[in-house]
């Protein structure tokens, strides 16, 4: 296993990217019964999750599958006797599931070693067990790397009680013995418990275990689990299930977790480990996974004492501090606990059992699915989706979910379920923590301010500590202003064109050089915003207590809401005398002659003596910059401090908070916090606030300022974390969520360790440099006049004394001009101009190995060819104008390239333009989170299908297209009404996983199975493995976008501080997709300012085979980089919706089409001087490219480009370009809608009769009814008349049960369904009823999964029971009638009617901002758990409301026969006070509007569109 | 920054002047600038561009698109707009050394290539510009800064143009102790006598002046260098010498008849005009110099209009501009679009006041002359003009302008002023000093520096460059003081 990790460290791909995503499932006989069946139904269940494991190009080797068990006293009794050995009576004996090397020798020696290591512990080995298995059902990759699985047999000693204390013995040897051993692996090791596991297909795990086919073995408890990797790297240990859990999902905040849990072990001290704690240290391995380390640290905290169900709540706390429906002692439980233990935050369904209890756990933000069943014959069954096991409906007494943050467990000893509540207020009440809280737990916001002043500046003073620490005009006037007067962070547009930090010959900070990570495809990133219940700000300062002893003085720590602190708070820090808590301040200053490492060293030496004289909060402060002081720059010095804590394990004692004249931009404090601050007090960006004011810039109250300004920081931080799918600062704090750009190996190893840098760069001296450069530049040495007035560097908004720009007067005149004049000279004039070197790419580093033997030009392929590889970017109708957008797609169509529709949908009018002389019909549609105007039509009318994971701006988030940017033209392709504001959500709500991406590829492929399905990521550290992982998923382009590109809007600190170059994530997607042999599947695309024939052939050359152009092509139709995208103000009326400025728009697709064509031509010149003929070719050949010498950049030597350049898998037998052969195969011909529904319903389809007929479906039936669909919306594109087709479903709907369905088709499902259900809904019809026989009741029980009726557009859905969470999210026009649903519901919506009759979860109507809602509120408690920024609830007064409601209610009891339907139209009066109406403010007044303006005597469209203008107050 | 639909809803709205017929009655300025709240407006249509084209002084199809010293124009037009008058002025002298001087005199490149400029009008950023310092003045913001300490170091500024003062006032301010050299009696060079005071009024150079003394810069007027004092004296009294002789050599109309008596270079006319009033302080005006005459000016371009200006000050019969070249067109033409410096038809103020009191435009356009005729006392009474047309140069390819057979014409003329550009920097300079030229009779430095093949001498501006404007001038002044700076020092904060 060692020689497999050394190969894995050459080129850009890294171990540690690797995710895994999955399906998991458990049975438990609740009474503790042991049977063989509940072994045989847990086997059955990952049998049908095939869908949810991922399996290798060949399709034969699997990712990873396994199950957990109870030890079979029965079965082992009897197979130990054929061994030769007794093992005694039921727990008596513990079993060791080893992975053993195939080498004898070495296995050999490990087991010698495992005895040994026993007999030191004084354990017994009764004797070992080779494990019968069948290795020929394996695939080849499987069975090469295939362990020796043994067994050993350890005999409990008599003093030992049987059980945990048994099993603690037995964690101890276990321990020791994976520390003195490396090529060995210990599956499970315990007298309770056992895992069988491998890299199998689901069906191998049954089939390749002899053990488990036997009818003796039997279990009370079984837990299973199918991996879903992002790769096929062959791994049998990173199966599931690891000693406790199972875990789909994925924490992501693990590196600080790991950290934190490491550091820790000097802090907690257990009386059950007394004396034999170094023997298991460390607590967690590095080299695991994240559900290994989170099942590492479980391990080690119920080794030590702790309950398991404790421990996991402790670890994935539900959300406590804005969540008003918890008790108080609940709280103070959590408090208690959030004191010493930071959340592992992240996508989390995890199952946990240590044989006699089974649990479950759903994180805070219930992103995973998990559904259970309880039968009346005593069995739970959970699992990712239900129909996985047939069970009699009658037999059914509940079907209930998992709800985010609760905990579900079955005590097989008890013989009874516990559920969250109970569970929860016994360990709540275990002790008196809120007593404990009380007299111990120190608030920041509760100490008095001492009688110390602040220090103030004079007016040179502050202006020479700007100086010195690098602050800029545009920092000043535009970042910091804009904070201190908004609270918010700017908003910028058009992406960035600058060099990076590394290349620049500005004095860019430290900071510069990180680039912030983000979550995409193996997890989603949250809303901070709009699902601001699960956040929390909260840091913790001081020592942190013994986690493992509870007792009052582990929460003696000072408790820091709001982690930007005032100088008034620094203050309170400062002068802290509370017993347990002191700081102490140390100053990051050194002498201008000291060199910067000896500085950092006697930082640690300062550190380590505050330490040793009690201190628990350290103070990092450089004030005191002066002549002959600087500051060690703060992120350095932030990160050498919290990695030298790390290391000599201290940093869980010490808390570090930064007291800093540097960080200005929430970039930096993201920085700092993430590299290990806890808080930090910008006291230079607070003094220039006041700057600000006394100059007159800023009307405003200095506290209120500086308030805002610290509050648009924080909540730049939430975003930022939300991105990675954060939730809460105090798990972002110390996790190291970035990737450094242009720093040396030497500093990364030392100061950053751990973080990713793969180019090489700058040294500590050269960050010295630059600190003196910018002291002298404050502080003349020879004490001569300075220009102490900001310098204006344009990092956004150009400026010519400044930063480079690669778009430039001159740059965009000329490719304006040549494009206009159709002039390729002039062309040429302009591509030699953007190439120049000192624009600061990575690929402006690189040159052309020429050909010694150049092709003739005329043999190169032709221009026409070429440019059939050309796509323009995803901008939507709505960013960009009418014009803008079809001139686009005209010059696109005739050029056989391809133009994306954005994400805002298109109108009908081009969709039907399509092939004809004006065809302005997008061939690319995007599938955006928002999904606007994403129909059935839509789809149909793709060549391509676009999924976009994230946009290079501003990956990992949504957007907020405001109000008075929704014209009507927009909002009608939108499918929303206008002048009011529409809100995507940053994650897809149905991709939170690589499996869930799966699954939406599989829809699209149904919904139009002739277009190709492409997903679009942004290049950052490990998009390779991702992008493996979308490879096995189905996808059949894969674009990899660079952190550079992007033309619409965004957070300015998002467009320059998010994201990589394409040349690393592009090179690093082929690599990997080499490494694993998926190239072949695959279209490589990349895009991100490809500006010239040069950039193209850089990016041919380092993998890619299509690219698209965004924001050239827009210059070329006349943008001139205003950058005011945003604003609506674009001058040339190519951003713009107003039409004055629309009037201006000069482009033609003439423009656009000579780009394209020039662009084609000069990449054949190239290519006629590499020597190759065709694009396809050169694809890869990262060979014919080298470094450049003599260029003329900053600190060019130091950057290295081997891992871009030498791809470790070029030259091995395989093809390194797409071949169509090797496509993914969505065996669409075996769906039912192939076989069945299109065969019986071929004459209904074309409209000629009707017809209704009965299927049987289950689980694996996914996306039932889609192609039927869309092969309706092919025929007749308005959909049929309703009811035309009507099919009656028995059985479990799999996953996106309809999605995407049109007018006309009624799909009628008795039974239940899963995830997804009625995605899409495009005029279709929905129903879904509680069989006849049920045992329970339909308003009580689960009867559709998650994220029903996602992004439905328009039709009808009738649920006869409960949704899961976020029912309707993004519904802008379907209306639904549902008995319940859980938490989130009606997210995002900006249309349509859902109607509730049951209970609402959390945060119901979040973001809502159009359509209704009417909930039957029959304990008048929904008020707690709606999100009321964007509504008003009302009763149901109106008559059109009353008769609406009626109505529906009335269809619904039509349709499913509810029985809660009956009873509520049977006491109409009764009920109907009882019902409340939520209605969106914005959307209310638009519709009082155009209805007043309509009764003047104006039509609709006139009404809607003087509406408008009247709500954006324009006269027109 | 700035109000992002301020360009939607105001005008662009110049400063008022006075009627032609009206300021001809004297020499002053006839500009009467808008109220400061009406100027705030005029901030408020700046877009704040991503790219601000207005500031980027490039050169695009060969000629400068956008302000040579980078002024922050988006910047300053933003608190122009918010009425913070005090932090323009900060802004704007970041980069700017005299915007008192180009807000009066610059064809503003900057406007030109203002983004607004490309559909409707350009942000008034030049007279936001003398809003924001005359602001500055009035309100007594801008005090002599005088440097804290002194280097020690010495410099010698040869020429007291606008390079030469930018360069002075930027190395003084640094703390070394600088001479500024003037042959003529009063500094300014061209600002001062090669501008009419009705462009660029004489106290506003007298105030820079004055504030540049009192910041410590040694003014020695009447010493020509090169003549009054010898090179080898001045590099060893000075650890520097910076030559900022201007392009001072004018271009001659060499045809018969060129000494007759009452043909001018225009410089020289101008600069005798500008001396009688500033040595009466403006109660003597030469008429005499004009008064009754038929004017012949020579050259198309802004000193050809200038002298159109004050000779109709002086009282002039008649006067006529030739320009060889063809009537520019009155739009943009197809090829020369925004954001390069338009070439269209600009009537300036001396052509407008030529329209109002003679009833028609001075401009006769493809013309030139042949001959000049003298009367029998050898003063000139007459010319021969002559039609040109476009010829492509067979050998070059470049467009020439060459005579159509049969136009010619004579024309009454009494005094001749030539205004056709300038040659070069005058030769006994660059003699002295030894420094070598290049062969249009620039000072050779290297590409992008200012230091001459004589060690210790420097030169930019015009002399340098070659005729330009005079905000190259500046900037030249500006770059060289930061090369000289570093020269002395080993390294340059400036």
């Amino acid at each position: 296993m060692k020689e497999v990790r050394k190969e894995e460290q050459q080129g850009l791909y890294r171990r540690e990217f690797e995710h895994d995503n999955c399906g998991i499932g458990a049975v438990v006989n609740i009474k503790g019964k042991k049977t063989h069946e509940t072994v045989a139904n847990a086997l059955r269940i990952v049998e049908h999750l095939e869908h949810r494991a991922g399996k290798d190009a060949e399709g034969e080797t699997g990712d990873g599958v396994g199950i957990l068990l109870q030890i079979s006293h029965k079965f082992f009794k009897k197979a130990c006797k054929k061994e030769g050995f007794e093992i005694g009576g039921e727990r008596e004996y513990g079993i060791a599931q080893l992975f053993f090397p195939q080498h004898e020798i070495r296995r050999a020696q490990a087991k010698k070693m495992f005895e040994i290591i026993l007999e030191k512990e004084d354990l017994k080995l009764l004797g070992w067990r080779t494990v019968p298995v069948f290795p020929e059902v394996l695939g080849s990759k499987a069975r090469e790397c295939m362990p020796c699985i043994m067994q050993a047999f350890i005999q409990k000693p008599q003093d030992v009680e049987a059980g945990i204390s048994f099993d603690r013995k037995l964690y101890i040897a276990r321990r020791e013995f994976e520390q003195s051993n490396d090529n060995t692996y210990v599956v499970s090791m315990s007298s309770r418990t056992i895992v069988y596991k491998g890299m199998f297909l689901v069906g191998q795990l049954r089939t390749f275990f002899a053990d488990l086919q036997n009818r003796d073995y039997e279990s009370a408890i079984a837990m299973v689990h199918s991996r879903f990797s992002t790769n096929t790297n062959p791994s049998w240990e990173r199966a599931h299930p690891n000693r406790f859990i199972v875990h789909n999902g994925e924490i992501n905040t693990i590196r600080g977790n790991a950290d934190k849990m490491l550091a820790r072990e000097e802090n907690m001290e257990s009386p059950y480990l007394k004396g034999e704690l170094h023997k298991v240290l460390p607590v967690v391995n590095r080299n695991g996974s994240d559900s290994a380390m989170l099942d590492n640290t479980l391990e080690f905290l119920v080794m030590s004492g702790m309950d398991l169900p404790l421990a996991v709540m402790i670890t994935i706390p539900e959300p406590w501090a804005y969540n008003d429906t918890i008790s108080q002692e609940k709280r103070d439980f959590y408090q208690y606990y959030a004191t010493m233990m930071e959340p592992w935050d992240g996508p989390a369904s995890i199952l946990f059992s240590d044989g006699d209890v089974m649990g479950a756990v759903l994180d805070r933000n219930g992103l995973r699915p998990s559904r259970y069943y309880i039968t009346s014959d005593g069995y739970m069954i959970l699992s990712s989706e239900v129909g996985v096991l047939p069970v009699p409906e009658e037999n059914i007494v509940l079907k209930e979910r998992l709800h985010p943050g609760k905990i579900l467990l079955v005590d097989t000893v008890q013989g009874k379920v516990i559920d969250d509540d109970e569970l929860k207020e016994k360990y709540a009440k275990a002790q008196p923590y809120g007593e404990w809280l009380n007299s111990n737990l120190v608030r920041l916001k509760d100490i008095k301010i001492p009688n110390v002043r602040v220090e103030e500046y004079t007016e040179e003073q502050r202006a020479r500590l700007q100086k010195a620490f690098g602050y800029t005009y545009e920092q000043y006037r535009t970042s910091i202003r804009n904070m201190a007067l908004n609270g918010t962070e700017s908003i910028g547009a058009m992406g960035t064109d600058t060099p990076l930090a590394v290349l620049s010959r500005e004095h860019r900070p430290l900071f510069d050089y990180f680039k912030q990570l983000f979550a995409q495809v193996t997890n989603p990133p949250i809303d901070a915003i709009r699902e601001e219940i699960v956040t929390s700000t909260s840091v913790y300062a001081g020592k942190d207590g013994n986690l493992l002893v509870q007792q009052p003085e582990n929460c003696r720590v000072l408790k820091i809401l709001h982690p930007i602190l005032t100088n008034t708070d620094m203050l309170k820090i400062k002068n802290l005398k509370q017993d347990g808590l002191r700081s102490a301040v140390v100053s990051t200053l050194y002498y201008k002659s000291t060199r910067l490492e000896r500085a950092i060293d006697r930082l640690f030496v300062e550190v380590d003596k505050v330490f040793r004289e009690g201190a628990n909060i350290l103070v990092l402060s450089d004030r005191g910059v002066d002549e002959n002081h600087m500051a060690i720059p703060s992120l350095l010095a932030v990160s050498a401090v919290h990695q030298h804590l790390v290391k000599t394990k201290k940093s869980t004692s010490l808390a570090i908070i930064v007291e800093s004249g540097e960080p200005r931009e929430v970039h930096h404090f993201a920085a700092l916090l993430g590299y290990g601050a806890s808080a930090v007090n910008p006291y230079l960006a607070q003094e220039t606030i006041r700057e600000l004011i006394d100059n007159h810039m800023l009307d405003k109250d200095y506290y209120a300022a500086v308030e805002d300004y610290n509050h648009a920081v924080l909540s730049g931080i939430v975003k930022i974390a939300s991105k990675m799918g954060i939730s809460t600062i105090q798990s972002y704090q110390g996790s190291q969520i970035f990737e450094a750009v242009g720093i040396s190996k030497e500093v990364i190893d030392k100061y950053f360790t751990g973080t990713v840098s793969r180019v090489g760069g700058i040294t500590l001296a050269d960050i010295e440099e630059n600190v003196e450069k910018l002291h002298s530049e404050a502080f003349d040495p020879l004490g001569l006049n300075t220009d102490l007035t900001l310098d204006s560097v344009g990092a956004h908004k150009m400026r010519s004394q400044g930063e480079e720009h690669r778009y430039n007067p001159r740059t965009i005149h000329l490719l304006q001009q040549s494009a206009k004049c159709g002039s390729y000279e002039m062309f040429k004039e302009y591509t030699k101009l953007v190439d120049e070197e000192n624009h600061g790419s990575l690929r402006g580093l690189m040159d052309f190995v020429y050909a010694e033997n150049p092709v003739p030009l005329d043999e190169v392929e032709s221009v026409e060819e070429i440019v059939k590889r050309f796509k323009t970017g995803a901008m939507s109708y709505g960013s960009i104008s009418q014009e803008a957008h079809e001139t686009l797609a005209i010059a696109m169509n005739h050029l056989h390239g391809k133009s994306n529709t954005g994400e805002g949908g298109e109108s009908e009018e081009r969709i039907a333009s399509s092939g004809s002389e004006n065809d302005r019909c997008s061939a690319i549609k995007q599938v955006a989170s928002g999904r606007f105007g994403v129909t059935s039509r839509y789809l149909v009318s793709a060549k391509e299908i676009q999924i976009k994971m994230a946009q290079g701006a501003k990956p990992g988030e949504g957007g907020h297209l405001p109000a008075k940017k929704v014209y009507p033209w927009v909002a009608k392709t939108r499918h929303s009404t206008p002048g009011v504001s529409l809100i995507s959500p940053p994650p897809h709500h149905d991709i939170y996983s690589i499996e869930d991406l799966a699954q939406l590829i599989y829809d699209l492929k149904n919904a139009n199975k002739f277009a190709d399905i492409s997903v679009k990521l942004v290049s950052e550290a490990g998009v390779g493995t991702v992008a493996a992982g979308v490879a096995k998923a189905g996808a059949q382009t894969i674009l990899i976008s660079g952190y550079d590109g992007g033309t619409g809007a965004a957070p300015r600190s998002s467009i320059h501080n998010a994201g990589l170059p394409w040349e690393l994530g592009l090179s690093e997607t082929h690599q990997t997709l080499l490494k694993n042999g998926l190239r072949s599947r695959v279209r490589i695309e990349t895009d991100g300012k490809l500006m010239s024939g040069r950039d193209v052939a850089i990016a041919a050359l380092l993998g890619a085979e299509e690219f698209g152009f965004a924001t050239a092509p827009l210059v070329t139709m006349g943008c001139v980089m205003m950058r005011v995208c945003n604003l609506d103000t674009c001058p040339v009326g190519v951003a713009t919706q107003n039409p004055e400025l629309r009037k201006r728009f000069r482009g033609k697709p003439e423009y656009v089409e000579n780009f394209m064509k020039f662009i084609a031509e000069e990449l054949r010149e190239y290519m006629a001087r590499l020597g190759v003929r065709t694009v396809d070719e050169m694809v890869g050949r990262s060979d014919l490219l080298r470094a450049a010498e003599n260029v003329d950049e900053p600190h060019i030597g130091k950057v290295d480009l081997g891992a871009i350049l030498d791809n470790p898998y070029a030259g091995k037998a395989q093809k390194v370009t797409f071949d169509p052969r090797a496509v993914y195969n969505f065996e669409l011909e075996k769906t039912l809608d192939e076989k069945i529904l299109l065969k019986k319903c071929a004459q209904a389809v074309s409209g000629r009769t009707r017809v209704e007929l009965n299927v049987e479906v289950t689980n694996t039936d996914r996306t039932f009814g889609t192609i039927l669909g869309a092969e309706i919306t092919r025929q007749i594109p308005a959909g049929l008349p309703e009811d035309s087709i009507v099919i009656n479903c028995k059985g479990a709907g799999g996953q996106s049960f309809g999605a995407f369905i049109p007018k006309g088709l009624t799909l009628r499902l008795t039974g239940d369904s899963n995830d997804y259900f009625g995605k899409g809904l495009s005029g279709g019809k929905l129903i879904v009823k509680i069989p006849e026989k049920a045992g329970y009741k339909a308003e009580e029980n689960i009867i559709v999964g998650n994220v029903a009726l996602y992004g439905a557009t328009s039709g009808t859905a009738f649920i006869n029971g409960v949704a899961g969470e976020r029912f309707a999210v993004r519904n802008s026009g379907a209306c639904a009638v549902v008995e319940g649903v859980g938490e989130h519901g009606c997210e995002y919506m900006t249309g349509g009617r859902v109607v509730v009759l049951g209970k609402t979860g959390k945060n119901f109507a979040a973001g809502m901002s159009g359509g209704i809602a009417y909930v039957l509120d029959a304990e008048n408690m929904l008020y707690r758990n709606i999100n009321k920024a964007m509504i008003s609830i009302e009763q149901v007064e109106n008559k059109y409301d009353r008769q609406e409601l009626r109505n529906l209610i009335e269809a619904h009891v039509e349709a499913t026969g509810s029985e809660i339907g009956k009873k509520i139209l049977d006491n109409f009066a009764y009920y109907l006070p009882h019902f409340k109406k939520l209605i969106p403010d914005e959307y209310k007044r638009m519709l009082t509007l155009s209805a007043k303006l309509e009764e003047k005597g104006l039509t609709g469209e006139q009404a809607q569109m003087e509406a408008f203008y009247e709500s954006i107050g324009v006269k027109h | 920054m700035g109000k992002p639909t301020g360009f939607l809803e105001y005008k662009r709205e110049n400063a008022k002047v006075l009627a032609p017929k009206v300021r001809i009655a004297d020499f002053h300025e006839f500009r009467l600038p808008l109220s400061r709240e009406k100027q705030r407006l005029q901030g408020a249509r700046c877009m704040a561009c991503g790219v601000p084209f207005c500031q980027s002084g490039t050169m695009i199809a060969g000629m400068t698109s956008g302000c040579p010293l980078h002024n922050l124009v988006p910047e300053t037009n933003d608190l122009v707009y918010t009425g913070n008058w005090k932090q323009a002025y900060l802004r704007l002298c970041k980069t700017h050394s005299f915007p008192e001087f180009t807000s009066r005199v610059c064809p503003a490149l900057c406007e030109a290539a203002c983004t607004c400029n490309l559909d409707g009008e350009p942000v008034a950023t030049k007279e936001n510009e003398r809003a924001i310092i005359e602001t500055a003045f009035a309100e007594g913001w801008v005090k002599p800064q005088k440097p804290k300490v002194r280097t020690g170091k010495t410099v010698a500024v040869i020429g007291s143009g606008p390079a030469g003062l930018a360069a002075a006032q930027e190395l003084n301010r640094r703390g070394h102790t600088v001479t500024v050299y003037e042959r003529s009696d009063r500094p300014g060079g061209l600002l001062r006598y090669g501008i009419p005071n009705m462009k660029l009024e004489k106290s506003v150079v007298d105030r820079r002046i004055r504030l540049m003394e009192e910041e410590g810069v040694e003014f020695k007027v009447k010493t020509d260098v090169g003549k009054d004092i010898k090179a080898e004296e001045l590099l060893k009294i000075y650890d520097r010498v910076l030559l900022t002789c201007g392009a001072s050599a004018p271009r001659d109309i060499k045809v018969p008849g060129r000494d007759a008596k009452g043909i001018w270079f225009a410089v020289d006319f101008l600069g005798t005009v500008t001396r009688s009033l500033l040595d009466s302080d403006f109660a003597k005006v030469p008429y005499e110099l004009a008064r009754g005459k038929n004017v012949l000016v020579i050259g198309g371009g802004d000193t050809g209009n200038d002298c159109v200006g004050t000779v109709i000050r002086l009282g002039a019969k008649s006067v006529k501009q030739l320009e060889m070249m063809p009537e520019p067109p009155v739009e943009r033409a197809e090829d020369n679009p925004w954001p390069q410096w338009p070439r269209v038809l600009k009537t300036d103020y001396g052509q407008e006041e030529a329209i109002a009191v003679f009833g028609k435009d001075p401009r006769v356009y493809q013309t030139t002359v042949t001959e000049f005729i003298a009367d029998k006392k050898g003063n000139i009474c007459k010319a021969k003009t002559v039609r040109l047309k476009r010829k492509r140069d067979e050998k070059t390819g470049r467009m020439l302008m060459v005579p159509v057979e049969g136009t010619e014409k004579v024309i009454p003329a009494e005094l001749v002023l030539i205004a056709a550009g300038f040659l070069g920097s005058q030769k006994y300079v660059t003699d002295a000093f030894q420094v070598a030229v290049n062969e249009r009779a620039n000072v050779d430095t290297a590409l992008d520096g200012y230091a001459t093949s004589v060690p210790r001498v420097f030169a930019a501006g015009d002399m340098r460059r070659g005729q330009s404007l005079v905000v190259w001038a500046i900037r030249e002044g500006r770059e060289a003081a930061r090369a000289v700076d570093e020269s002395l020092m080993g390294y340059t904060n400036l």
